[in-house]
C-alpha cells in the first residue's frame, strides 16, 4: 500500500465504483424493462423488487464515484450524461430479455458473482465501498437464493423447461467470464487491499454454478472463447439502445430539474 | 391438466412479541415458492419479521350460519368479566 | 329457512352496517356483483401498469426511476389483493384473467389512453390515482369483509403514489417553458379521462342503485366526481397550470365546482374497445399469459417431483 500513490489508488477506486454502479444500473435497467409484463403476477412483483435493489444499489455506487472524482458528478451526471462508451459495465447486464428462463439464467450468473464481489468487498480497505456493501449484501444474497431456486425449478420441472434453461445458459455462457477479468486497475485495487480477488471470485461462482446445475440437470462449462470488452466501454449493439432510451428526455431538454 | 398454482393463505408477524396476522393470499407452486412469494408482496413496506403460509385447501373453517349457538352463549356469563364484580374504590386498583 | 328471509336477513345485516364476510350466505346477484366489480378493480390495477410501465426506461433521474417502478411494481400488489378477495367468492384468478384477455372483462376506460411524454408520469400520478383514491377510500368501508381489508391496504400503499405523481407536476411546472408546456399539455389529455373514471351519471348508471342498497359502493359517481373535481382545482391553481374547461367555475350556492359536459360518446368508444390503446393493452396481457403457462408447468411438475422425493425418502427411513 505504501509504495502506491495515493492518485492511483484513488483512480482504482473509481474504477470500482463505477463498474459496480454500471452493471447494477443496467441489470436493474433490464428487469425493469419486465414490470407489468411478468409471466405471473407473484413473480412480476419479485422480479420488479430485484430492479429496484439494483438501481438504489447503482445510485449509492455512482454517488460513491462521484465523491471520490470530486468533481460534483451525480449519479445522475454518470446515469444520464454519459455516452454508451464511458459505460463499464459487462455485456451480460444488457443482453436483451428473452424468456422467462433467459432472464433467471443470466440473473443467475450475476448474482453468483455479485454475492462473492461483495462478500471481498465489505473488508475493503475503502471504507465508504465496505459500507455500500455491507447494505447491498443483503438484498444480493436474497437474488441468489430466489434466482437458484428458479433454476433448479426450471431445469428439474418439465422436459421443455429443461431444454430451455439449457439454451439459456449455452447462450450465455460465452458472457460469464467478463465478471473476472483482472485489467490494470482492478489489480492494483486488489493490492491495494480496496478492490477484488477476481481469482477468488471466479473459483466461488463457480462452485455455486456447480452445486445448482447438477441440482437442476444443466450443464455448464466455461467456453474456449469468450466476450470480453464491456469494462473498457466495446460493449453489444444493444447497449446504444438502452442508453438513448434511458437518456433521452434528459437529453431532449438538457439543463433542466426533474 | 390445470397447472394452476394453488392458493395459498399468508400470515405474518409484523415484529417480535405479536401473533402472526392473516394479511391475503397468493398463489404458489410449492410451500418454499409461497414464503417467497409471501416476503416480495406483503413485506414490501418493512410489515414483517416472519411469515407463515397454509395452503387454502388446509384451512378448515367454522360455519357462520352456526354462529349463534357457537357465540351467543358466551354472551350472558358476565361473570367472566373483571367489571361483574363489586370492590371499594378504597381498596385500590386491583 | 326459505330464500325470501334469508334475503331479509342479510339486507337487515346490511343495513345494520355490519360486514359480510366469505362464507356467510349472501344472495347469488350480491356474490356475482362483487367478482364483477373487483376483478374489474383487479383487472383495472393490472393493465394500468402498462401505461406507466411505458416510462419507467426513460425516467428522466434515477429517484424518478426507482419510485416509478415502485409505484408500477405496487399496482401489480394490488391487483394481487384484489384478485384475492375475488377468490374468497369462488372465482379462480386464472378464469379472471382469461376473461380479461378474452375481452369479455371490462376495466378502467382510462389506461387505454396513450403515455406520450413524462409528464403523463405525473399528471397520472396526480390525477388517476388521486381520482382512483377517492373511489377507494369509499370502498375502505364496503360491505364485503375481504373487498374492504383489500381496499385498506391498498389506500395505505396509495398515500405516496399521488404525491409522486403531483411532485413530478410541480418540477415541471416551475421548469423551462418547455417544461411547462409539457405539464399543461398532459393536464389537458388526462383531465377529461380522469372525471370520466367515475362513471356514467347517476341517472345512466344501471348498477348504481343495487351498489348502493347492499352498501357495496356508499357514494353515487357524480358525488365521486364532484369531490374530485372540487379538491383539484387549488391544486391545479398551485402548479399554475389551467384545467381544460371553459364552464369550469365556483357556485356559490351549491358550495361545488361546477364543470363542463363531459363527452359520453368518447367514453363509450373506449369501453366498448375504440380507445386509442385497448388493442395494444390486451395484447400485452396475453403475451405475458402465454409465457408464463411454460413456467407455471414447469414450477407444478418440479413441486410434485419434490413432494414424491421426499415421500420416499420418508419410506425408506420407515
Amino acid at each position: 500500500m505504501n509504495n502506491m500513490n495515493k492518485e492511483d489508488t484513488q483512480k482504482a477506486s473509481i474504477d470500482l465504483a463505477l463498474w459496480m454502479g454500471d452493471n447494477a444500473l443496467i441489470l436493474g435497467h433490464r428487469l425493469a424493462e419486465l414490470c407489468g409484463h411478468g409471466p405471473i403476477l407473484e413473480q412480476d412483483i419479485a422480479l420488479t423488487n430485484i430492479a429496484l435493489d439494483l438501481v438504489g444499489q447503482a445510485r449509492m455506487w455512482l454517488t460513491l464515484a462521484g465523491d471520490l472524482e470530486g468533481k460534483g458528478r451525480t449519479e445522475d451526471d454518470f446515469a444520464y450524461l454519459r455516452s454508451d462508451k464511458e459505460f463499464t459495465n459487462i455485456k451480460l447486464v444488457e443482453l436483451p430479455n428473452q424468456d422467462w428462463g433467459y432472464v433467471i439464467a443470466r440473473q443467475f450468473i450475476f448474482d453468483a458473482h455479485h454475492l462473492v464481489i461483495l462478500e471481498q468487498l465489505c473488508t475493503s480497505s475503502e471504507k465508504a465501498i465496505a459500507d455500500i456493501a455491507q447494505k447491498a449484501i443483503k438484498e444480493v444474497q436474497y437474488h441468489l437464493r430466489f434466482s437458484s431456486e428458479w433454476i433448479i425449478r426450471l431445469g428439474d420441472g418439465t422436459e421443455f423447461s429443461r431444454k430451455r434453461m439449457q439454451s439459456a445458459f449455452d447462450k450465455l455462457a460465452p458472457y460469464i467470464k467478463a465478471l473476472t477479468l483482472d485489467d490494470p486497475l482492478t489489480i492494483l485495487a486488489k493490492e491495494a487491499g480496496i478492490g477484488i480477488d477476481n481469482k477468488d471470485v471466479e473459483e466461488k461462482a463457480w462452485k455455486t454454478f456447480d452445486a445448482i446445475l447438477s441440482e437442476a440437470t444443466l450443464e455448464l462449462e466455461s467456453p474456449e472463447y469468450f466476450h470480453k470488452g464491456g469494462k473498457q466501454g466495446l460493449h453489444t449493439e444493444h447497449m446504444g439502445f438502452i442508453i438513448a432510451e434511458m437518456q433521452s428526455v434528459v437529453r431532449a431538454m438538457p439543463n433542466n430539474k426533474w | 391438466m390445470d397447472n394452476t398454482w394453488p392458493l395459498w393463505e399468508v400470515f405474518i408477524r409484523s415484529k417480535n412479541g405479536l401473533s402472526h396476522k392473516h394479511v391475503g393470499s397468493l398463489h404458489a407452486a410449492d410451500e418454499d415458492m409461497a414464503i417467497e412469494n409471501a416476503r416480495d408482496v406483503y413485506t414490501r413496506r418493512q410489515e414483517g419479521v416472519s411469515i407463515w403460509v397454509v395452503e387454502s385447501k388446509h384451512i378448515s373453517a367454522s360455519n357462520p350460519s352456526k354462529s349463534e349457538e357457537l357465540y351467543d352463549p358466551a354472551k350472558n356469563k358476565i361473570y367472566r368479566h373483571p367489571t361483574f364484580y363489586d370492590i371499594p374504590d378504597e381498596v385500590g386498583h386491583m | 329457512m326459505i330464500e325470501k328471509d334469508l334475503n331479509q336477513i342479510f339486507q337487515d345485516r346490511i343495513d345494520a352496517d355490519d360486514r359480510i364476510e366469505a362464507r356467510d350466505w349472501m344472495p347469488e346477484k350480491y356474490r356475482q356483483t362483487l367478482i364483477r366489480q373487483i376483478s374489474q378493480h383487479a383487472h383495472s390495477e393490472v393493465v394500468g401498469m402498462l401505461p406507466e410501465a411505458n416510462w419507467i426506461s426513460r425516467a428522466p433521474s434515477l429517484r424518478r426511476k426507482v419510485a416509478l417502478l415502485a409505484k408500477v411494481q405496487d399496482e401489480a400488489g394490488h391487483g394481487l389483493y384484489l384478485y384475492s378477495a375475488a377468490e374468497t367468492l369462488g372465482a379462480k384468478r386464472s378464469d379472471l384473467l382469461q376473461q380479461l384477455i378474452d375481452g369479455t372483462a371490462k376495466y378502467s376506460s382510462i389506461f387505454n389512453y396513450p403515455t406520450l411524454t413524462w409528464a403523463d408520469i405525473g399528471a397520472i400520478g396526480w390525477l388517476v390515482d388521486g381520482a382512483a383514491i377517492m373511489n377507494q377510500v369509499m370502498l375502505c368501508r364496503t360491505s364485503y369483509g375481504p373487498y374492504a381489508r383489500a381496499m385498506v391496504r391498498i389506500c395505505k400503499e396509495e398515500s405516496f403514489h399521488q404525491r409522486q405523481g403531483y411532485e413530478i407536476m410541480i418540477a415541471l411546472s416551475q421548469g423551462s417553458e418547455e417544461q411547462k408546456a409539457m405539464a399543461q399539455d398532459a393536464l389537458n389529455r388526462w383531465w377529461w379521462p380522469s372525471l370520466m373514471m367515475f362513471g356514467p351519471n347517476d341517472a345512466e348508471s344501471k348498477h348504481t342503485a343495487q351498489s348502493m342498497a347492499w352498501r357495496i359502493k356508499r357514494k353515487t359517481n357524480d358525488e365521486l366526481r364532484q369531490a374530485f373535481v372540487d379538491s383539484s382545482i387549488s391544486q391545479i391553481e398551485y402548479l399554475g397550470l389551467t384545467a381544460p374547461d371553459k364552464d369550469l367555475k365556483w357556485n356559490e350556492e351549491r358550495g361545488h365546482y361546477d364543470f363542463g359536459a363531459i363527452d359520453w360518446d368518447e367514453f363509450w368508444q373506449v369501453v366498448k374497445g375504440h380507445g386509442p390503446c385497448n388493442k395494444e393493452r390486451i395484447a400485452a396481457r396475453r403475451k405475458a399469459q402465454e409465457e408464463g403457462k411454460w413456467v407455471q408447468e414447469a414450477a407444478m411438475a418440479y413441486a410434485a417431483k419434490r413432494k414424491q422425493r421426499a415421500q420416499d425418502q420418508q419410506t425408506r427411513v420407515a
